[in-house]
């Protein structure tokens, strides 16, 4: 079984995001970055299924610039037809249901589009049996199940598993990996243009001290009660 | 709550250090205080927020270690001390080497208990450990970590509680303005404060603060990373934040530490990470806090292996992940000492800089008394921030020394270790006859100064056995024995040496007279042409510094005093002008060079060089005057720190290599040697038992217990007389004696030989400590060619100050038997002063 799981450098999501000054982009100079979670999710459920850790890496370097979701796909599917030439097919191809900076939604679709392979989105469950894969997709009042015959291309989501840290170990090991890098892929057409970046108003994150041992005890039982928890 | 209008203080920054500050002033009297921070309460965003919080105790340095010691005592106090102790272990047999000497600073400072353990032992502690890799540990069972932003709230707590603290979260400094030469009001986003005094606590923020106000705070902000490894599965379950003892893991610059159910692994090895204070990300900008910094995985890949490496139990489990990771942002200086005190470019504008967790709360009361009181009870002359000379305040300097220094935070670091980068930035005129003469130099504040010159190799086979050489080669580091054969040929004829390291400043005007006195000990309404040696002393009557002042006008006086002192000097020496005006300070450090010319023949020398009379009736001794050398004019002194006949020429810049050629030339038929600052500096100064400044001489130690009591005390009023005449009266607590080394053999068979810092005790190995609880200690130790003797010097209680006394000094791991030469200030060689005076 040969797996791929694309994932997508982004802002370290935990923190706070600062616009640069012309609006159309992330001030990066402070911000450290991560992949988005719901890939930790495809990552930790291909390694799952593999009971490995990843064996290769092929690293798309790109200008630097935001690329919409077409661009994105075009060039992954460029690097995946590379490779599967070269390697052989993989079986099954993991992405995440949308990054979690653009939330573009249209990555995996579009590659399992330009590939011709089934897809199914949204995943809360993913299931290698025989030759076809079982997909489970929340739907708020229960959950739909997909049966998809191998190749296929799957989208996760957040909660689909509890993804590791990667152990000491790991990170020595994944050192060790071989990875090729593909510089300056090229880059597709672009039909979708940012005219302005904005972050979301309202109060951000905010501390309220309400005292300090045991004196603060009556303003904590009167907040758990404001909130509804007790 | 809106921002008083006025403040006595205004404190920046709510880190560790700025609560500390705050709350000590409010203890000690101080009202209308005002603390400030740009971030929010109770982590403002700084380094307190990140820091590892553990304590350990030894340093070899004595200043960090008091201040070290009395934190924990603030912590303890505060119920935010964990004692976990602590175990820093040895991969090689150099840092095994390391930890006896690690030992011998534990005893110096009185820190007990402490043990040398074997591998096995430490496994026993740290059952985690791979103990196959070490080769034993140095165990401190007082180490301990501390909440400090608990610490830190609680101490605000007590401060507003009083009515001493007025508390502004979320509040920027966006000015600072300075009226005559002194702090007069804090601009803020908040509104303006009139002030008296500001306290700049800003951490790696504190530059570009004490810029506002003009003043030079110099450190950088740097990289220290840390990753948080867990849940590891011996920790499930545990009851508090540290159950085991910390690891040091000296020999690979890290540390590894229990943090509750996870284990945090920090790094000193990766490669040095600077960053200027204006690049650090506002509250606003930054993602996490700004001085989080995101991890940059390569640089800890080795230090991923080391830490494998020491404890694979935890680390090589596959089931335990790096949760978490971060570049944490911290201070460096140049000198890797904080910076503490006022400035000397900004009057009444106080830095507590550059001070990690285990030294804050100690800082915070230090310099509290400093303001308050005017000194502190732990003598800081190291952390001055004062101590900078002009280059050193460079970002090119601080960057340089930084990263040099960064990964010798856990490094082996020789007592006489000098610095790589960034030298050559001050030189004497006559350098390149220094180089021409291989001179091996050593730096002083800047200055390139010859230690020695291997050009004086010839003089080994001269002096044959009576120069001893050291086989050892800690001993023998940053050390050689044409020391001792340069000090043999000044003893036997001359030597001639370069002393352009000198802070040289003139106080002059009408009121110069009464300022000068007004700071030193001894009388300095003595006639024009007289030079005078004198204490400078504290308050509290012990030594600010020592050095010499000549009158060389009705109403002007020539300030010398060393480099690493002169720039704290001068600013005592400025602090302390008549506000009238009527004395002014001119430093020409910049514009004279000194030479200094002794030994028998020194006379001989200067007599062919000068047509004026330099005959023992015609130039006496304790007295100075221009002579002419040629077409130089020179102000020849004459007075002495080796013990011999001779004289300082203090010389225009310009003329300096004129004077050294002249010298140089008149001396050959004599046999003249350059001699470099290791005679100077150590042995000759060590036979005539004269102390120095920073080793001997501290605020800690009067004069009386120096030994440097005169007859009288002048009628005229000094700074510390009260002090002074008070410990005149008193039995002094302590003595200091000069002793010397009975048998230098270990028990390997090797003669050794001290260095400096290590403890005296008595021969069955018991500290000595006397009546105000201060141990004994080597305050300085040298070689005296002339009496054959390795010699040390050390406060003694009175009841082990006498001459022939039997202790012992421990040195790396071992005893070895001394005896008391000499109490008080008598010197070994030429007790009766006949050579300075012929």
């Amino acid at each position: 079984m040969k797996i791929l799981v694309c994932v997508k450098r982004v802002p370290f999501t935990g923190g706070k995001m600062v616009l640069a000054p012309d609006r159309t982009a992330l001030e990066t100079r402070h911000l450290g970055f991560t992949i988005s979670p719901h890939e930790e999710c495809g990552v930790e459920e291909a390694v799952d299924a593999m009971a490995l850790g990843i064996d290769r890496a092929i690293h798309l370097k790109t200008d630097g610039s935001e690329w919409d979701g077409e661009a994105t796909a075009a060039a992954i599917v460029g690097a995946i037809r590379a490779d599967e030439e070269a390697s052989g097919p993989f079986d099954l191809i993991f992405a995440g249901n949308e990054s979690a900076d653009a939330g573009g939604y249209q990555v995996g679709l579009r590659v399992a589009y330009a590939l011709g392979r089934p897809c199914a989105t949204g995943l809360k469950g993913v299931k290698v049996e025989g030759s076809s894969v079982r997909c489970e997709q929340d739907t708020g009042t229960g959950r739909d199940v997909y049966v998809l015959p191998l190749p296929a291309v799957v989208t996760v989501k957040e909660g689909l598993n509890l993804p590791r840290y990667p152990s000491v170990p790991g990170r020595m090991r994944a050192a060790r990996k071989p990875m090729t890098t593909l510089n300056r892929p090229e880059r597709a057409e672009q039909n979708l243009r940012l005219v302005e970046l904005s972050v979301p108003g309202g109060p951000g994150r905010q501390t309220k001290l309400l005292g300090s041992g045991a004196s603060a005890a009556p303003a904590v039982v009167e907040t758990l009660k404001e909130i509804g928890v007790v | 709550m809106s921002l008083p209008k006025h403040a006595r203080v205004v404190v920046i920054g709510c880190g560790i250090v700025g609560n500390s500050v705050a709350y000590h002033l409010g203890r000690l009297g101080w009202r209308d205080i005002v603390l400030l921070d740009k971030g929010p309460l109770p982590n403002p965003g700084g380094s307190t927020g990140h820091a590892s919080n553990f304590i350990y105790l030894v340093d070899h340095s004595k200043e960090m270690t008091a201040l070290t010691v009395e934190s924990v005592r603030q912590y303890q106090e505060l119920g935010v001390f964990t004692q976990s102790g602590g175990i820093e272990v040895a991969r090689t047999p150099e840092r095994m080497q390391e930890l006896t000497r690690r030992m011998a600073s534990a005893k110096s400072w009185g820190i007990e208990p402490v043990s040398l353990i074997t591998p096995v032992e430490v496994k026993k502690l740290v059952p985690y450990i791979n103990e196959k890799i070490i080769l034993g540990g140095f165990s401190t069972p007082g180490v301990g970590v501390v909440d400090s932003l608990r610490a830190g709230t609680l101490m605000r707590e007590k401060g507003v509680g009083s009515g001493a603290v007025h508390v502004a979260a979320n509040t920027e400094v966006t000015g600072i303005d300075v009226k005559a030469g002194r702090v007069n009001c804090v601009r803020t986003n908040a509104g303006d404060i009139e002030v008296e005094n500001v306290v700049v606590c800003c951490g790696v923020w504190s530059p570009r603060v004490g810029l506002m106000a003009g003043a030079h705070i110099p450190l950088t902000p740097a990289v220290h990373q840390m990753i948080d490894v867990g849940p590891v599965p011996r920790f499930a379950g545990a009851k508090s934040d540290i159950e085991h003892p910390i690891v040091r893991d000296m020999d690979t610059n890290m540390y590894e530490r229990q943090a509750g159910g996870d284990l945090e692994i920090g790094s000193y090895a990766h490669r040095p990470i600077l960053y200027n204070p204006e690049d650090l990300p506002s509250v606003q900008q930054a993602a996490l806090s700004p001085t989080e910094f995101p991890f940059t995985q390569a640089d800890f890949a080795p230090q991923m292996e080391h830490a494998l490496e020491l404890m694979p139990e935890i680390v090589g489990d596959e089931k335990v992940g790096v949760k978490y990771a971060i570049n944490g942002i911290l201070s460096l200086t140049p000198d890797g000492m904080p910076v503490l005190g006022e400035s000397s470019d900004v009057a009444g504008l106080w830095s507590a800089s550059a001070v990690w967790v285990k030294e804050g709360p100690g800082t915070g009361k230090t310099l509290a008394e400093w303001m308050v009181h005017g000194e502190s009870e732990i003598d800081i002359h190291a952390s001055d921030a004062a101590r900078f000379h002009e280059h050193q305040k460079t970002r090119a300097h601080v960057r340089a020394r930084a990263a040099e220094g960064f990964n010798k935070t856990y490094g082996i670091v020789h007592p006489a270790e000098q610095w790589a980068s960034n030298r050559n930035v001050r030189l004497a005129p006559f350098h390149q006859r220094e180089r021409e003469l291989q001179a091996f130099f050593f730096e002083a504040a800047g200055w390139e100064r010859p230690f020695w010159y291997e050009s004086n190799a010839s003089l080994l086979d001269e002096f044959g056995d009576r120069i001893t050489r050291r086989t050892a080669e800690w001993d023998s580091r940053w050390w050689s024995p044409i020391i001792n054969a340069e000090h043999l040929a000044m003893r036997e004829r001359a030597g001639i040496f370069d002393l352009s390291a000198f802070t040289i400043f003139d106080i002059t005007g009408p009121g110069a007279l009464n300022a000068v006195q007004g700071v030193a000990l001894r009388q300095m309404d003595v006639p024009v042409g007289r030079n005078v040696y004198t204490p400078v002393l504290s308050t509290r009557g012990g030594f600010k510094s020592d050095l010499t002042i000549m009158r060389l006008g009705h109403e002007q006086f020539r300030v010398v005093t060393g480099g690493a002192s002169g720039m704290s000097d001068k600013k005592w020496f400025r602090d302390h002008l008549p506000a009238d005006g009527s004395a002014q300070l001119h430093d020409l450090t910049s514009a004279m060079s000194t030479i200094g010319l002794w030994g028998p023949r020194a006379r001989d020398i200067l007599s062919a060089a000068t047509s004026d009379d330099v005959s023992n009736d015609g130039f006496k001794f304790g007295t100075c005057r221009s002579i002419d050398i040629g077409t130089v004019r020179v102000l020849a002194s004459r007075i002495s720190y080796v013990g011999d006949l001779g004289w300082e020429l203090y010389v225009p810049m310009e003329q300096g290599l004129l004077l050294w050629d002249t010298l140089w030339e008149a001396g050959q038929p004599h046999g003249l040697a350059a001699c470099g600052i290791g005679v100077y500096g150590t042995t000759g100064r060590l036979e005539k038992c004269y102390r120095a400044h920073g080793n001997e001489l501290e605020t800690e130690y009067n004069v009386v217990e120096a030994g440097m009591s005169a007859p009288r005390v002048k009628a005229e009023d000094f700074v510390g007389k009260e002090a002074h005449l008070r410990h005149r009266e008193e039995e002094p607590a302590a003595i200091l004696c000069t002793l010397t080394v009975d048998d230098h053999t270990s028990k390997g068979g090797e003669k050794r030989y001290m260095l400096g810092r290590e403890p005296i005790v008595t021969r069955d190995g018991k500290r000595l400590v006397d009546r105000h609880g201060r141990g004994s200690y080597v305050t300085s130790a040298g070689a005296g060619p002339s009496v054959g003797k390795h010699i040390l010097m050390a406060y003694l209680p009175p009841e082990n100050a006498n001459a022939g006394e039997q202790l012992a000094v421990e040195y790396l791991g071992e005893s070895y038997p001394v005896s008391v030469a000499a109490v008080g200030s008598t010197p070994l060689f030429d007790p009766e002063n006949l050579r300075v005076k012929a």
